[in-house]
C-alpha cells in the first residue's frame, strides 16, 4: 500500500532521515519504533506531504502512485492522513465543527464514543483548554471520522491514562478490523504488540524490520544502550543485519 | 413611509442575525432607529429608555435601577437603509448599583455607499452591578460607510462590563473604534472586538482600559482577520494603576491577502509595584498546523482558511 523508497531529507544542513526504505502492506498496523529525536514525527511528515519536510531524495508510492510532490490535501483525498504527536489547538472551532469539517454527516456522537469520550464534548472548543489526552482523542476520533485508508498515528497513546490505554488500543484494532491500514508510531510496549510488522529507526535510519517482537528485542540490546541518538555505533550493530 | 422604513429595517435586522419579534414584545426594552427618527421605543419596569432628536441623528438614554435585574436583553437597532445619510447618535447609559442589563445593538447599513454613523456613548456602571454591551454591525457589499463608536466608561466597584463588538458581515469601509474604560476595584471589564476587513476596508481600533482600584482585572481581546487590500491597526492600552491590579492585551490578526496590511501596537503599563500587565500579539498568516491539520482531513486551502477564520471570529 505504502512503499518508501531511498527517502533523504536534511533540515538546516543536517540529515534527519537517510536512505529510508520501507513497506507498509494493505491492512497491517505497522509501528516504527525508536528512540527521541530519531527521525519518526519526520517521517510521519513526508508521507503526509507537509510544507516544510519535502524529501531531498527518494520517493513515496500510495497505492502504485508516485505521491512525492501531491500536496497534503491531494494526499489525504487519496486517503491519507495524520494524527498529529501534538495536536494543534483551534480558537473558536467546537469539536463537533472539527470532527465535521470535511465529512458533514459524520456520527460524531459514535465517533466520540468509540474513543472513550462523551457527547458533551462536541460543543467545547479544540483549543489549549482541552487537556492534552482528551486532544489526543478527539485526534483520533478526527482521524477516524475521515474514513481514510491510511492513517499515521505519531505517539496517538501518549498522554492517555493507564487506565485507558487498553481502550485506545483496541480502537486501533478495531481500524485494522474495518480495513484502515495504520502506520503506528509509539513508545509503548503494549501498543508496540498490537502491531503486525515493525521497524526500529535509529539517527534517521531504518535499523530493522520484523515481528514486533524482533525489534524490541533488537531495540533492547542495541539502542536503550546508546547514548548517542544521532551517531550509531555500527561497528557494534551491523553484525545484527 | 415610516412604517415601511420600520418593516424594511427589522427585515435587515432579521437577516443579519436579530430577533425581530423584539420590536413588538411588551417585555422587551428596546429603541429602533433609522437615520434621525425614532422608529419604536418600549421600556419595561425598572428600565428607563428615552429618546430625543437632533440634527442627523438622536441621542438616546438608557438607564437601569437600582437591583433591578433585567431578564431579557434590551435590544436597540440603528440603522440607514438608503445609499447615502448621515447618523449621530449619543448614547448615555446609566447602570445603577447592583442592577444587572445587557444590550443587544445592532447596526444596518445594508445599502451604504456614502453613510456616515458615529457614534458617542457615555456609560456609567455603579457599583456591584452587571452590564453587557453587544454590538453587531451588518453592511452591504459596497463599502460606503463610515463608523466611528466613541466610549468613556466607567466601571465601579466590583462590577462586571463586558463590551463585544463584531463587524463580520459585509464590508467594513472605514471604522474608527476609540474606547476608554476607567475600572474601579476589584472589578472586571473585557473588551472583545471581532472584525473581518475585505476589499479596500480601513480599521483602526483604539482600547484603553485604566486599572484605578485595588484588584480590578481586564481583557482587551481583539481578533482580525484582513483579506483583499484591508488595512488594520489595533491599539490595545492597559495600565495598572493600583496594587493588585491585573489586565491583559490578546491581538491576534490574520492576514489573507498578499496587499493586506496589519499592525499591532499593545501598550502597557504599570505604576503600582502590586500591579501586573501583560501583552501577546500574533499577527501573520493563518497558523500552518491548524492548515495542515485540516487538509490532511482532505479540505483544500480555501475551505481550511474560512474554517480557521470562522473560529476566530466567533
Ligand atoms: N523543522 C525542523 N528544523 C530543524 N530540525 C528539525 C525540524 N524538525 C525536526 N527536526 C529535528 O529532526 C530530528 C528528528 O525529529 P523528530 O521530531 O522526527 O523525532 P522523533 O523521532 O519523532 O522524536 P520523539 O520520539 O521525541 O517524538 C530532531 O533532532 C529534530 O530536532
Ligand atoms: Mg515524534
Amino acid at each position: 500500500m505504502l512503499k518508501i523508497e531511498n527517502l533523504t531529507l536534511k533540515k538546516d544542513s543536517r540529515q534527519i532521515l537517510e536512505k529510508v526504505n520501507l513497506t507498509v502492506e494493505k491492512g497491517e498496523i505497522y509501528a516504527l519504533l525508536g528512540r527521541n529525536g530519531t527521525g519518526k514525527t519526520t517521517l510521519a511528515y513526508a508521507i503526509m506531504g507537509c510544507n516544510d519536510y519535502q524529501p531531498n531524495e527518494g520517493k513515496i508510492i500510495f497505492e502504485g502512485k508516485e505521491i512525492t510532490h501531491l500536496s497534503i490535501s491531494k494526499r489525504a483525498k487519496l486517503g491519507i492522513t495524520l494524527a498529529w504527536q501534538k495536536p494543534a489547538g483551534f480558537e473558536g472551532l467546537t469539536v463537533g465543527e472539527y470532527l465535521r469539517c470535511k465529512n458533514k454527516n459524520a456520527n460524531v456522537h459514535s465517533l466520540l464514543s468509540v474513543v472513550g469520550l462523551s457527547s458533551d464534548y462536541l460543543n467545547r472548543t479544540v483549543d489549549d483548554k482541552l487537556s492534552g489526552g482528551e486532544r489526543k482523542r478527539i485526534e483520533l476520533a478526527s482521524v477516524m471520522a475521515m474514513k481514510p485508508k491510511l492513517a499515521i498515528l505519531d505517539e496517538i497513546d501518549s498522554g492517555i491514562d493507564a487506565p485507558s490505554l487498553p481502550f485506545i488500543r483496541k480502537t486501533i484494532q478495531k481500524m485494522r478490523a474495518d480495513g484502515i491500514t495504520v502506520f503506528l508510531i509509539s513508545h509503548s510496549e503494549a501498543t508496540l504488540n498490537i502491531s503486525d510488522r515493525a521497524s526500529l529507526i535509529g539517527a534517521g535510519r531504518i535499523l530493522k524490520t520484523a515481528s514486533p517482537k524482533i525489534v524490541k528485542e533488537f531495540f533492547v540490546k542495541h539502542c536503550k544502550k546508546c547514548s548517542h541518538l544521532y551517531k550509531i555505533n555500527w561497528e557494534r550493530i551491523k553484525y545484527d543485519f | 413611509m415610516i412604517s415601511n422604513e420600520f418593516e424594511q429595517l427589522l427585515s435587515i435586522y432579521e437577516k443579519a442575525g436579530g430577533n425581530k419579534d423584539a420590536f413588538s414584545d411588551k417585555g422587551i426594552a428596546n429603541l429602533l432607529i433609522h437615520g434621525d427618527k425614532v422608529l419604536n421605543v418600549n421600556d419595561v419596569e425598572g428600565v428607563i429608555l428615552k429618546s430625543e432628536q437632533k440634527k442627523d441623528g438622536v441621542i438616546a438614554h438608557l438607564s437601569v435601577g437600582k437591583d433591578v435585574r433585567v431578564k431579557n436583553p434590551i435590544h436597540l437597532c440603528f440603522g440607514i437603509l438608503s445609499r447615502e445619510g448621515r447618523q449621530e447618535i449619543g448614547v448615555n447609559i446609566f447602570i445603577e448599583d447592583g442592577a444587572e442589563a445587557e444590550v443587544l445593538a445592532h447596526c444596518v447599513f445594508p445599502n451604504a455607499v456614502k453613510v456616515l454613523h458615529k457614534m458617542d456613548a457615555n456609560i456609567k456602571i455603579g457599583n456591584d452591578a452587571k452590564f453587557r454591551y453587544q454590538e453587531r454591525h451588518y453592511h452591504g457589499e459596497f463599502g460606503g460607510i463610515k463608523v466611528i463608536p466613541n466610549a468613556k466608561v466607567s466601571v465601579g466597584k466590583e462590577s462586571i462590563y463586558e463590551n463585544i463588538f463584531s463587524l463580520l458581515k459585509g464590508k467594513v469601509g472605514f471604522l474608527d473604534f476609540n474606547y476608554e474604560v476607567n475600572c474601579s476595584g476589584r472589578s472586571i471589564t473585557n473588551m472583545i472586538a471581532k472584525i473581518y476587513g475585505k476589499g479596500e476596508d480601513e480599521i483602526r481600533i483604539k482600547e484603553k482600559v485604566n486599572l484605578n482600584g485595588e484588584g480590578a482585572r481586564s481583557l482587551i481581546k481583539t481578533r482580525v482577520v484582513l483579506k483583499d487590500k484591508a488595512r488594520a491597526e489595533v491599539i490595545g492600552e492597559t495600565y495598572g494603576n493600583a496594587p493588585y491590579a491585573r489586565g491583559h492585551v490578546d491581538c491576534v490578526e490574520i492576514l489573507n491577502g498578499k496587499e493586506a496590511l496589519a499592525k499591532a501596537i499593545p501598550i502597557v503599563s504599570v505604576k503600582d509595584e502590586k500591579a501586573k500587565v501583560t501583552h501577546e500579539a500574533a499577527i501573520g498568516s493563518v497558523d500552518k498546523k491548524q492548515m495542515e491539520t485540516l487538509m490532511a482531513r482532505g479540505l483544500e486551502e480555501e475551505e481550511a482558511i474560512d474554517t480557521i477564520v470562522k473560529g476566530i471570529l466567533r
